[in-house]
């Protein structure tokens, strides 16, 4: 468990991911590179089909084959390049050191078990627990996460859980092992704002205690200003734009990026016309020549709709992709290097 | 202020559950009659040309309120005065011509449009139905309301599944727009969009409500998008409503326990303002709506609870001008609840 040379736990290089469809190749994920740090938050933003999602599964390789595949590219963690693993031994990671959990818990426990014996086939299949240590385990992962009456409540079924105490177990399960990486896609999304408060504090408080990295994959933007260090913002399979949190939302070097946040209503501001980008997302399978945003933005010249744009660094850890990448990060507020 | 479109008094909407029947009594399955009260005694005026948001968690019943005014579920008791008539207690038939007036747009553009009729034929479809227009007619309408909502007319024998989620919305709403209604229930019409797409959409209904003097009851689990289109919010809790403001004051100053952990819960898109703002966190969840705890729904997770909350039904009361809140622990003298003493209740006194 020897982290990576330069302390990063995990690093993504050129890793491209594509879709074999009836319609044509889809690049769902497209030559995209990023690090994460030892207990950092990375968030991944993106609307649906900008390849998200695919990123995450690509990491732990869960990435539905055919039709999808890993085409080209590296996930080096703790030093080791998953990709290269064979399916037993990425099966030891998956759970152990890199935990996921979803939109819907559901998709994750299964419903003819109780919730604890969920719970300890974890810690009995990765940790090499007995039956009363995994037992004990569980309610204790349980009470972590804060469902109430651990012990009576363990021995329920999951659909005799409410949503948020669901997504509790879930992640109860998730965090069973002490992952180093916990990759969290919309985990919050089908939950009610109230709810949401109360899962979002969690994870913080558990990345408090153990440690983990997380990688939370959301489109609120909201959720990403509370929870991440770093943002990578997605579009069209390709990562648009990368920055400290902080930095991505005061100074944005992206028209998308840009334009999202403008595009989210602020509470404390007045109403009015809300900033709208048009049109809708493109179709990745027949990507155009250019910029894939080039035909949705306010900053388009001849050479969006010709050229590919370059991968522009603006500032010691900030990129934007787009050839106006300067101009738009000027015209925020920010110096370019 | 605009004179009242739509006047909701004491709408009910209980579901029967079964059970407490002799059978249930006799073997033991089910002695007790369970009820699910959805919305229980809601009051409300609507204003013309308003935008009216109502907003909710999953289950406080704020769908099934839209849905009732239009008496697509029936009302178990209470009245909707629409223009002078009461839409809850009119025959099927005197209801289909006030149909035309009252129109909705649902939440899943996906689940709303029938999958094998061609957009002319959905947009087109009221048209008939209300005979308000034929042939070379009804088919310049559609055309006319397609661009209306931002669509080409090119679409017009093109199905469903060939448009985007933002495009369906967009459909659903020239639908609703064809028999020109004064009233739109918009049930979570963003929810299922894209960011970048909600937008588009929120301005689009704003746009249609200036041209076409439309009134919109907006129902969103969505705060910052209730805040940004209504005029008025109301925020509703099991079946009942907690509080009535503008939305301006509601989101700088809620009065009502419950609407405060409501707005402090919403993620801000900052993270200077997330990294030092205080959240009211709620335990627990909403509780069922099948057995709803006794006196005020709230009281269980409500960190200003006291135990007269748990025998009293708070009554909305006008605490400040136009602001009204259900809470017996604050009252006109004493709004703010945080500086109300220990264990008071002025709202009773």
């Amino acid at each position: 468990m020897t982290p990576g040379a330069n302390g990063n736990l995990l690093e993504v290089k050129n890793l491209r991911t594509y879709f074999e469809t009836d319609d044509g190749i889809v690049k769902a994920v497209d030559d995209i590179s990023f690090q994460l740090k030892r207990g950092e938050t990375l968030g991944i933003v993106g609307e649906s089909g900008s390849g998200k999602s695919v990123t995450n599964l690509s990491i732990i390789r869960l990435v539905p084959t055919p039709p999808g595949k890993i085409v080209s590219g590296q996930v080096v963690f703790n030093g080791n390049d998953l990709l290269l693993l064979s399916n037993d031994a990425i099966r030891k990671i998956r759970g152990r050191r890199i935990a996921m959990i979803f939109q819907d818990p559901m998709t994750s426990l299964n419903p003819f078990m109780k919730i604890s014996r969920q719970l300890m086939e974890m810690t009995e299949l990765h940790l090499g627990h007995t039956k009363a240590q995994a037992h004990a385990h569980a309610i204790r992962m349980l009470e972590t996460v804060g469902i109430p009456d651990a012990r009576e409540r363990a021995d329920s079924y999951p659909h005799e859980f409410s949503g948020g105490m669901r997504q509790r177990a879930m992640i109860a399960m998730a965090l069973s092992c002490e992952p180093e990486l916990l990759i969290a896609d919309e985990p919050t999304t089908a939950l009610d704002v109230t709810i949401q408060a109360q899962i979002l504090e969690l994870i913080k408080k558990l990345k408090r205690e153990t440690g983990t990295s997380v990688i939370l994959i959301t489109h609120d933007l909201g959720v990403v200003a509370g929870m991440t260090d770093h943002v990578i913002v997605m579009y069209a399979g390709k990562i648009f734009e990368q920055a400290p949190t902080k930095e991505l939302f005061s100074v944005p070097g992206n028209p998308y990026t840009k334009g999202l946040l403008r595009s989210v209503p602020d509470p404390t501001a007045e109403q009015g016309k809300l900033y709208q980008i048009p049109g809708l997302p493109p179709d990745v399978a027949h990507l155009k020549p250019g910029c894939p945003f080039a035909q949705r933005c306010d900053y388009t010249q001849d050479i969006c709709t010709r050229e590919f744009p370059q991968f522009v660094q603006l500032n010691s850890d900030h990129y934007s992709l787009c050839h106006f990448a300067r101009e738009v990060y000027s015209e925020s507020g920010g110096t370019p290097v | 202020m605009n004179s009242t479109l739509l006047s909701i008094r004491d709408l009910k909407v209980h579901f029967d559950l079964g059970g407490g029947g002799p059978l249930d009594k006799l073997f033991g399955t089910n002695p007790v009659k369970r009820v699910l009260k959805a919305v229980d005694g809601v009051s409300l005026d609507i204003y013309e040309q308003e935008t009216f948001g109502l907003v909710g968690e999953s289950g406080c019943g704020k769908s099934t309120l839209g849905r009732a005014i239009l008496r697509l579920t029936e009302p178990t008791e209470g009245q909707v005065f629409y223009r002078d008539r009461d839409l809850a207690h009119l025959s099927q038939r005197q209801l289909r011509e006030q149909r035309r007036h009252l129109q909705i747009i649902f939440q899943d553009p996906y689940a709303s449009l029938n999958p094998r009729m061609t957009v002319g034929q959905i947009v087109g479809e009221p048209l008939e139905t209300f005979r308000l227009a034929r042939g070379r007619e009804a088919e310049q309408r559609v055309q006319e309301l397609l661009e209306t909502v931002g669509l080409s007319k090119r679409f017009i024998k093109r199905y469903p599944h060939e448009f985007s989620g933002g495009q369906r919305q967009r459909i659903g709403i020239a639908r609703a727009l064809a028999v020109d209604p004064d009233f739109i229930v918009a049930d979570e019409p963003i929810s299922a969009l894209d960011v970048s797409i909600q937008a588009q959409i929120m301005n689009l209904l704003e746009k249609l409500r200036r041209e076409k003097n439309l009134t919109y009851l907006f129902i969103s689990h969505d705060l910052r998008a209730i805040r940004h289109v209504s005029d008025r919010v109301a925020v509703m809790y099991l079946g009942k409503l907690v509080e009535i403001a503008e939305a301006k004051t509601i989101y700088k100053e809620p009065l009502m326990p419950y609407t405060k952990a409501l707005i402090s819960a919403v993620p801000v898109p900052d993270p200077q303002v997330e990294a030092t703002r205080q959240r009211i966190m709620l335990e627990g969840d909403v509780p069922s709506p099948i057995n709803p705890p006794s006196g005020c729904p709230f009281h269980t997770r409500c960190p200003y609870a006291i135990d007269v909350c748990k025998e009293v039904v708070p009554q909305l009361v006008e605490i400040k001008p136009a602001h009204f809140a259900a809470c017996i622990r604050i009252s006109p003298a004493q709004p703010h609840i945080e500086n109300v003493a220990p264990g008071a209740a002025p709202g009773l006194e």
